[in-house]
Formats: structure tokens, sequence, C-alpha cells
């Protein structure tokens, strides 16, 4: 195992390659220029295309375009870069387009700031864009992880014909870690016979099209369905979850991404003190890990559970919709950029416990 | 073994630079490391620092409120981290930049004339490397030689002549602690 200390963005834009993704569109943005930066470098060493767009708008339409083509194709962003993509990954998720689209989390709203958030929780799992749709979103925790998923996140995306999203906070993006990376020189690819790759009248393959307008209502409902019938697979096959000392713990902590990190060390320090917490962080945010949360906190030796986000409280009402009001649930954490201190979370449990 | 630092000073002064090798380095000897920047959207100026931990157990929180070890090389990075340094913990002082001396009696300080010692080997920019020297003078965590390694890994062959040098900068500032 040939360890190299990475920066995360450099490192989810070479996972990506090992996953056989040869095209990227994106448009500059901090905190995540590096991963274009990376990407104009390595993917024509590969036989890929980068190419830089005229704005985020464009760069998700290219997206579209490489998907339906049958690509394999990512984008990146941060927060109000994402922002500006969302007509366009509603409109992946109705056409049933394969993509990763990476969210670097920045503070805002607005142009907010350039640190590290997670504010885009909302955005990210309710759908940013118009209609009834989902994107499967995955929240890594460290940069080996985020490596791990990005083969993972392309198999989703290709299998379930869907955009998967991965939602990192900045500081995953900007920090670096001892990383290893995967050497896949042959990924393994999806059959696309969806995909519009060129047409012969009179020839074996059926005309493809890439459409997401259905002007008919009986026609939008099929597609509805379809869609839905699919979500709800996803939601009993593709949750992840991550429990760490939850089995008779006194105190759950719930919290994703970096944040969870830090938990973890509340867990630490609150052992010290001889109090037993536990943490359940969710991986992928959609599908939400609904009864994984729920059976942690629901156990009888709990007395309540805490989520703490850098949000003013989004996953939080996840976490209340998953314990479904058998246990209380508070919560820390601040909309902007301020991540709380491990020993700032372990002091919140143990006036928990005093109270 | 848990080193939890932090690396400040001004933009330009190489604190991201130092953390980067300490971190690099650590990997190399089989620790687990990591290194998160914190600065401004400024290309240089404005205040940069680095948190950097190394562990011989896996790395829960990355990120450093209480470092054991302060390094800092300009006066506002000493008076902004002084307080959060854990009682017995070190602060490295740039005696060259800082006209102020550590006001706390329960950390161990050094004082390190990193510009002035850069100044004897010819090339003001190694003050880090004398900075980072001094560091591992104390801490002891890495060597020297594996330091070396990790910049050599960063610079390229093209560059390895830069390596006596900061072989020289690295162990004058290690020279600085008794």
């Amino acid at each position: 195992m040939a360890l190299k200390l990475m920066k995360g963005c450099e490192a989810i834009a070479e996972a990506a390659i090992q996953a056989g993704c040869r095209y990227f569109f994106g448009y500059p943005i901090t905190p995540q220029n590096d991963i274009p930066e990376y990407m104009s470098l390595r993917l024509p060493q590969v036989g890929g295309c980068f190419l830089q767009a005229e704005s985020e708008l464009a760069a998700i339409n290219m997206v579209y375009g490489a998907a339906g083509a049958g690509a394999r194709v990512m984008t990146s962003s941060s927060s109000p870069g994402i922002s500006l993509k969302q007509e366009g990954i509603s409109t992946c998720c109705a056409a049933e387009l394969p993509c990763v689209i990476v969210n670097m989390m920045r503070g805002g709203p607005g142009l907010g700031n350039i640190q590290a958030s997670q504010g885009d929780y909302f955005q990210a799992t309710k759908g940013g864009g118009h209609g009834d749709y989902h994107t499967i979103v995955i929240a890594p925790s460290s940069i080996q992880e985020t490596v791990n998923m990005m083969g993972k996140a392309f198999d989703l995306a290709e299998e379930y014909r869907i955009p998967v999203m991965i939602l990192a906070d900045g500081l995953i993006g900007q920090m670096m870690e001892p990383v290893d990376m995967p050497n896949n020189p042959n990924p393994t690819m999806h059959d696309k016979p969806w995909a519009a790759t060129g047409y012969k009248p009179g020839g074996a393959k059926q005309r493809a099209i890439i459409n997401s307008l259905y002007i008919e209502t009986e026609d939008l409902d099929t597609l509805e369905e379809r869609l839905q019938n699919r979500y709800a697979v996803i939601r009993g096959k593709e949750v992840m979850v991550e429990t760490y000392n939850t089995e008779g713990a006194e105190y759950i902590l719930c919290a994703y991404g970096t944040v969870a990190r830090v938990c973890k060390a509340a867990v630490r320090l609150c052992a010290e003190q001889g109090v037993k917490v536990g943490l359940v962080r969710p991986i992928t945010l959609w599908p939400f890990p609904t009864k994984e949360v729920h059976d942690a906190i629901a156990q009888d030796s709990v007395k309540a559970a805490l989520t703490v986000e850098v949000s003013a409280g989004q996953m939080y009402e996840d976490v209340r919709l998953a314990v479904n009001g058998c246990k209380e649930v508070a919560f820390m954490g601040k909309a902007g950029s301020m991540i709380p201190a491990a020993e700032d979370i372990a002091e919140r449990i143990l006036k928990m416990r005093r109270a | 073994m848990v080193e939890r630092n932090i690396f400040a000073g001004f933009g330009g002064q190489g604190v991201l630079l130092m953390g980067q090798l300490l971190a690099a380095a650590g990997m190399m000897e089989g620790k687990n490391t990591s290194w998160i920047p914190s600065y401004g959207p400024e290309m240089r100026g404005g205040t940069a620092n680095c948190s950097v931990m190394l562990s011989d157990q896996e790395i829960d929180s990355p990120l450093v409120t209480r470092p054991t070890s302060l390094v800092v090389m300009n006066r506002p990075s000493l008076e902004k981290f002084e307080s959060k340094v854990v009682p017995g913990g070190s602060i490295f002082v740039n005696s060259s930049m800082i006209d102020i001396k550590v006001s706390r009696d329960d950390v161990n300080a050094y004082y390190v004339p990193c510009n002035e010692i850069a100044a004897e080997l010819g090339n003001d920019k190694v003050s880090n490397m004398i900075m980072l020297g001094a560091y591992l003078g104390k801490s002891k965590c890495v060597e020297v030689e594996t330091v070396l390694e990790a910049l050599l890994e960063k610079l390229g062959q093209k560059k390895a002549k830069l390596i006596p040098l900061n072989r020289e900068a690295l162990l004058r500032g290690a020279a600085c602690i008794k």
C-alpha cells in the first residue's frame, strides 16, 4: 500500500479518473478549484476531455449532453455555483441521466464566505431544483472515504440512471491526509442501451431519445411512477451509515462529514469523564438512514440525542423525523462556518446530563 | 503519541509548507497525519496558519483547537493562539520578528531567531526550515532526514541542490533547543 499525502480536491479528481470518469465540465469557484485544475492536467493524459465552461449553467448542461451520450461524466462546484446548476440537475433527473456532481460546501446564503459549511443539506437532499426528484447524496468524512466513494458514486449513478451528489464540506477539499489511491486501469462500465450514440434508419438499434419534456399528463405520470418506484428501491438497498460506540450508550450524537469526526473526538472526551456516548453518522444523506438513526436513539439506555451540524439545523429535521418523538433530540451548531470544537460538544453532553 | 500543532505566520513565511513537510514526514514514518490550512483569499500577505496532527492512533478530529505545540513566525499569531496551547505544551517563537515574550508560565517557550540564522546561511527563505528544525529538536516526532525526503519529493530532482541548505537550516534550528 503506497500512501500519498494528498489534498482532498486532488484526491477526488484522481479517484474519479480511476473510476473511469473521462469528461469534466465546470466553472471555477473556491474552495473546489483544485478539482478542475487537476482535471485539466490529468484528463487529456488519459484521453478524456476537460472543458471550462462559460458558466455553471453551461457546465451542467454539458454534463447532460455527455451523460446522454453514455459517457462517465462529472462536474464540481461549491454552494453558490451548485445553486446555479439546479435547473440542470432537475433536468438530468427527469431525463434519467447518470452523472456525479461534487459540492464542496462553503458558507452561505448568497456568496457567503469561502470556509467550510454544511448549509446545503436541504438543497441536496430535498431537491434544490423543481419537481419531484431525488439525487443520491453521499457525505464522506475523510479524504480516504471520499476516494473510496467515487467509484461507488459512478456505479450507483449508472445502475439507477440518477445523478449522484458528493456533498462534502470545504474542509475535506482543502485538507491533506495520507491516501491509498486505487489503481484501476479498466473500471467496469455499465451497458447503456438507452444512450444516444447515433441512429441508422433500418439498423438494429432503436432511436434513443433523451428528453425531460412530457406534455401529456399520462406521460409525465408514467415517468414519475418510474422514478418514484426507483427511489423506493434505492431507499431499501443503498443506505450507508456508520454507527460508533452506540450499543448501550447514554447519549447519541448525530453528525455527518467532518463534523462527525469532531463528534468522535467528543465521544472520546466523554468516555474519559465516564459517560458513554455513541455516534450515528449518515454516509448517505439521501437515502437517509432512518431506521439506523431511530434504532440507535430509541434504545432504552439512551437519555437523549444531540445533532451537530455547521448549519442552523437541517439534518436535525430528518433525525427528529426518524426518532418520531420517542426521545428528545437537541441541536448544536451555527449557520456559517463555525465548526464546533470537540471540547464544546462534550461539554454540551455533560451539561445535558446535569440538567 | 499524539501531536497537535498549529503553525502560524504571515502569508509568504512558509508556514503552510512547514506543516505539509511535517505531515508528509509523519506519513513516511508510518504515523497517521492530517494537515488543514487556513488562510484568506490573498495570494500573499495576510495571515496564514495550518493545523497538523501526528498520531499513532486513528485521527478522529483533524481540527486542532488545543495545540500541544504552537509555532509562530509573527507577533499577531502569538497573540492570537498563545492562550489555546495546553498547559505543559510548547510555544516556538520567531524572535527575529516577535518583540514580545510568551506571557504564560505554564508552557515551555523557545525563542528562535529564525531570520537572523537564515541570513547567516545566506538565504532568508529558509527561516521556516530553521523553525521546523527547532520544533523537531524539541518534539523529536520525526527524523530530520525524513523531512528532507519529503522536501525532495515536493521540490523534484531538478531542485535537489537545495537539500544541503535545508538540512543545514533544520540542524541549526534544532541546535537552538537545549
